[in-house]
């Protein structure tokens, strides 16, 4: 058994079991107690094929589901439990967490151990979309922010976390129509219209207060500003987004 | 030297015999004077222009006994002042002595100068008497030169009345004579008009035209006049009539126009007509030309079935120079030359012909009047710039064609006779942009000479890579990688490049230098463009551009960015796709991109710039920037490699972490084979980056630092740590030990990067294995005799792997790390006696 995955919405009556070369998706419904396997999907090929990680994607009506083994990443249907897309090859190496956009429907981000963060456009898998090497070593965990999706929390064996700003392939778009609108009636203003300079792809901060490895890297669900990381010495951290970026996200 | 010192002693010597004059007498006058006869002495002693300078040099101390403004009462002074007795007699007696030589000098002078005053006197005495003889002489000549005179004067005189006569005649004979000519024309005419002779024919009527024009009031003049007119139409007519068939040679053509011409035929039409005469003929020769350009491709068409093989010369490499150039044919050469001496010669012929018919003739004659030349030359400007456009086309064409590299000199005489032929139509037609126009094809040829010369050297490149890789992929080099992990690194090393030839630094000086040879031989070719005897190459382009922007920039600067780029694309495409190139290949392209770096990039540049002479008009890119490019490619390249090694090694110690049931495991033995694979693995790449790096800094580590640090590392704190990891307390006593300890230690960025050295190198491959190892064995469980099997592996590898890091602290570090994170995830934390440990790595 490698994971658990709920539900990401509806009433949170299914749950995907990963455990070896099998997604099983399990159905809580039928009885309070009880749970019944209502669909599986065997992972089929040369060798010894293992998942390694999974994510539910929230999409969709809740009908995909996104899986790694090895250096690949697969998308399942699991309707009929097939799958719909294969990233061969997604990373140098182990591919170790996966993650959706939660507000664009076919953006995946993905992460392993060639010290790489891709970001993927699933009806494209040829090419990924964006690439981060901002890491030393394997990066261990890739998380989208659930309300602001430029925002991308990375952690990492080399004992950092990093939050990344992806303005170029957020939901967000860069300017607003209402600018544009107000640009076109005044004309004298040319230098707002250098503050509304779209933002950059960026490193927002690493944070380094980890001595160790950093395994696990999660947002608030109650604060968007909000994260916690930790690591193998036990060290939980807990941080906010600058205060500087989200008055630039919000305002 | 002498007579310098002479003169200034004898300066000296009138100095100090005046002195008592100066004294009493002692008017400015006086020495005016003096000077002046002094001047004059140093005149009759030859005194040169340099001693006059030097005397002026030092003319200025009063105390120089040997300058003129010497002062005697102050160099008296001065020496009483400064001088001991002793040295004041010494002066003196050396200023006697030098006054005595410089007296029996004098004497000397004065006796020679005498002797020769003596041999004057007998000279001017002489002359006297020889003058006196030449005197008596002239007179009686010039009373004989009177006699004459008058003789000559009654001659003229008597002959007078007769010249007078004589003229007059010969004036009468000549008028009748012209007269007769007149009257004779129309007979003469058409006998001329019989025998062909047009020539004549005209001449006589042009000569005869203005006087019957004049005369032409009177009758029989009249009469003669309209004869002629008559006859000469009918000249015209004939001479029309031949100009139309136009069979004839050049020669007789021209005859014809100038004929017509002189006849007042309408002057443009006569060039319209012999200008598409012309061109017709020319036409005819372009046509030539053109068929030998065309057999080749419609050839291959047509006989495309049979010649499948034989026509694939268009694909023959550019590195074999045995095979044909692709057109059968003719060679450029050949082609080139038939183009100028049919072409390009007759057109000359051409020209040269028009212009002295339409225009030298015209400008002279009365046609001067009408712009005729204006026109004449326009027409020719047309003509000749339309039938030059039609053969540069054909020129073009055939120059495209020639795309093998082999033999530039070939091309480089072509396009020479090309050009030289072309300064024939330049100076009879100053004002005509065909030789300019030709001096663009030249120029065109050239640059796509050099986009030909960098693809050749680019596929040259990667062909030599892939000799190279395949010279690597040959059995020998493994196995000599393999014996090297046995012996020593030198021994493995010197064995290598002993008998077998793919050792890496011979590749390496293979590959470098045959790429400096190929880079050499290039500009050679190329330089052919610019050599002396090439007429185009002094001219303003290739003196200038084409040797920075064509040959240095866009030949030699792009091949070293290519070089660079591609070797850079070695990282990218395998960096993704699971690596398919042999590291060896990438430590070699790190090498060569380092030596590019170092010197071969400086030595390529200053080479082209020597040869070409390149003066930088327009900004080029300097050294530096290629060098940083290059430096930074060999930094890529070499952190390609540490990752690609670091990546094999750590996914034999994945896999063995990872396939192993750590929680069931008997109780160690041995040390498993992977480490020792990884041992050996670590020192065939130590020995292959030998090969090719420096040994590179370490931190300073004990002699016996394997033992010492052991004991260290296992005595003192290790057992502190598993054993309080019985009680309660002994999580946090752990953490806090290893909080400390990396308090106190450097973050390690394992994927970083790595100097150009030996020991950083293995750095690098030893903590991105180690690292990996102990990423592994945090994801696993580990049971008793788990723990301890990792325990003597670790021991294993840190009695091995110190000595390949800069800094061995850094390996026992991450060892440490893994044998706590294992005694973390062990279910049952108990450590192996230390001594076991020992006896069983050194058995193993």
């Amino acid at each position: 058994m490698y994971s658990v995955l709920w539900e990401p919405m509806g009433d949170g009556k299914r749950v995907i079991s990963l455990a070896d070369n099998q997604a099983l998706l399990w159905d809580l419904q039928e009885s309070p107690t009880k749970a019944t396997v209502s669909s599986t999907a065997t992972l089929e090929g040369k060798g010894q094929l293992k998942f390694t990680s999974g994510k539910w994607s929230p999409h969709h009506n809740c009908s995909q589901l996104a899986t790694a083994n090895d250096t690949a990443i697969r998308g399942w249907d699991l309707r009929t439990m097939s799958q719909i897309y294969c990233v061969e090859n997604a990373h140098g190496q182990l591919v170790r967490d996966l993650d959706f956009n939660p507000n664009r429907q076919y953006y995946l981000a993905s992460c392993g151990d060639d010290c790489k963060v891709k970001f993927w456009d699933v009806r494209n898998v040829q090419e990924p979309v964006k690439t981060l090497e901002e890491h030393s070593h394997w990066v261990w965990s890739v998380r989208y922010n659930q309300s602001h999706d430029q925002l991308v929390l990375t952690a990492s064996s080399d004992s950092r976390l990093i939050l990344s700003n992806m303005v170029s392939i957020s939901s967000e778009p860069f300017g607003h129509m209402v600018d544009d609108e107000e640009l076109s009636e005044g004309e004298d203003n040319p230098q707002e219209e250098k503050v509304k300079e779209p933002l950059k792809d960026s490193v927002v901060s690493t944070y380094e207060e980890h001595e160790d490895s950093v395994y696990a890297a999660e947002w608030s669900s109650a604060d968007p500003w909000l994260f916690a990381s930790l690591s193998y010495d036990g060290r939980l951290v807990i941080n906010r987004v600058p205060r500087a970026l989200k008055y630039r996200i919000l305002l | 030297m002498g007579t310098h010192w002479l003169c200034c002693g004898g300066s000296f010597w009138s100095e100090l015999a005046m002195d008592a004059d100066t004294d009493s007498s002692g008017g400015p006058d006086e020495s005016g004077r003096r000077r002046k006869v002094h001047g004059m002495l140093k005149l009759y002693y030859g005194l040169d222009e340099e001693g006059k300078i030097s005397e002026k040099s030092q003319s200025l101390d009063p105390c120089d006994i040997n300058g003129p403004h010497f002062d005697p009462e102050l160099y008296l002074n001065k020496l009483r002042r400064e001088c001991s007795l002793a040295e004041l007699m010494d002066q003196e007696t050396c200023m006697v002595k030098q006054i005595r030589s410089l007296d029996s000098d004098m004497q000397t002078l004065v006796y020679e100068n005498y002797n020769k005053f003596i041999s004057a006197t007998d000279t001017i005495r002489k002359m006297k008497n020889d003058f006196k003889k030449m005197e008596d002489e002239m007179d009686c000549l010039s009373a004989n030169m009177a006699a004459i005179t008058d003789f000559s004067a009654n001659i003229s005189g008597t002959l007078q009345d007769q010249h007078a006569q004589i003229t007059k005649l010969s004036a009468v004979h000549t008028l009748l004579r012209k007269l007769q000519f007149l009257f004779e024309l129309p007979a003469r005419l058409n006998k001329c008009l019989e025998l062909k002779a047009y020539a004549q024919a005209v001449s006589f009527h042009r000569r005869a035209r203005c006087v019957l024009q004049q005369y032409s009031h009177l009758p029989s003049f009249k009469g003669i006049q309209d004869d002629c007119h008559a006859i000469m139409d009918m000249l015209a007519q004939e001479l029309r009539q031949r100009f139309r068939d136009g069979g004839t040679s050049a020669k007789d053509l021209s005859e014809c126009v100038e004929l017509l011409l002189q006849l007042d035929e309408p002057a443009e039409e006569l060039c319209d007509k012999f200008l598409s005469h012309a061109r017709s003929r020319l036409e005819a020769d372009l046509q030539g030309l053109e068929a030998e350009i065309r057999p080749y491709p419609t050839a291959v068409k047509d006989d495309s079935a049979r010649r499948s093989s034989a026509g694939s010369p268009t694909d023959s490499s550019p590195k074999t120079s045995s095979l044909p150039s692709p057109t059968p044919n003719t060679d450029i050469l050949e082609f080139i030359d038939r183009g100028c001496n049919e072409f390009v010669s007759s057109l000359c012929l051409v020209i040269a012909s028009y212009q002295e018919l339409f225009i030298s003739h015209a400008q002279t004659g009365e046609l001067a009047s009408k712009n005729i030349p204006q026109m004449a030359n326009r027409k020719l400007h047309v003509f000749v710039d339309d039938l030059a456009a039609q053969y540069f086309s054909l020129v073009e064409r055939r120059i495209q064609e020639e795309k093998g590299v082999s033999d530039n000199s070939l091309l480089v005489r072509a396009l020479d006779r090309f050009h030289r032929r072309l300064q024939a139509v330049s100076k009879l037609l100053p004002s005509s942009t065909v030789p300019n126009q030709g001096t663009e094809i030249v120029i065109r040829a050239a640059t796509e000479r050099v986009k030909q010369y960098l693809a050749a050297l680019q596929s040259f490149y990667m062909d030599s890579l892939t000799d190279v890789r395949q010279a690597l992929a040959a059995p020998r080099l493994s196995v000599a990688g393999g014996t090297g992990s046995g012996g020593g690194p030198h021994l493995g090393g010197g064995a290598t490049s002993r008998d077998a030839p793919n050792s890496l630094p011979e590749l390496l000086s293979i590959l470098s230098a045959s790429i400096l040879n190929q880079i050499k031989s290039v500009l050679a070719s190329v330089h052919l463009f610019t050599a002396k005897d090439i007429t185009f190459s002094n001219k303003p382009y290739f003196k200038g551009e084409f040797c920075s922007q064509g040959v240095r920039e866009s030949l030699v600067v792009n091949f070293i960015k290519f070089v660079c780029q591609s070797s850079r694309q070695f990282c990218e495409s395998a960096g993704d796709k699971g690596g398919s190139t042999p590291p060896a290949l990438l430590l070699l392209l790190s090498r060569l991109c380092l030596d590019f770096e170092t010197s071969t990039i400086s030595y390529i540049l200053t080479l082209t710039d020597e040869q070409f002479l390149v003066q930088h008009h327009s900004p080029v890119t300097p050294v530096t920037i290629l060098c940083t490019e290059a430096r930074e490619a060999a930094q890529k390249l070499l952190n390609h490699y540490v990752k690609v090694q670091g990546l094999n090694i750590s996914q034999m110690l994945r896999k063995s972490v990872e396939t192993r049931d750590w929680v069931n495991t008997i109780e160690p033995r041995n040390v498993r084979a992977v480490m020792k694979r990884v041992v050996e693995d670590a020192t065939s790449i130590d020995v292959q980056v030998g090969l090719l790096y420096e040994e590179g800094v370490r931190k300073p580590h004990s002699s016996d630092s394997s033992k010492r640090t052991f004991s260290v590392y296992s005595s003192s704190r290790q057992p502190v740590r598993y054993a309080a990891s019985y009680t309660p307390s002994a999580p946090m006593d752990t953490n806090l030990l290893s909080n400390i300890h990396k308090l106190f230690s450097e973050r390690i960025d394992i994927f970083s990067s790595v100097e150009f050295n030996k020991v950083s190198v293995m750095t690098g491959i030893i903590k991105i294995s180690l690292k990996t190892f102990l990423e592994c064995v945090r994801l696993r469980t580990f049971g008793r005799y788990g723990l301890q099997q990792i325990q003597v592996d670790c021991h294993y590898l840190q009695m091995y792997l110190w000595r390949f890091v800069s800094d061995e602290n850094l390996v026992h570090f991450l060892l440490d790390e893994i044998v706590g994170s294992c005694a973390h995830r062990c279910l049952d934390p108990s450590p192996m006696e230390q001594s076991v440990i020992e006896v069983i790595c050194e058995r193993g």
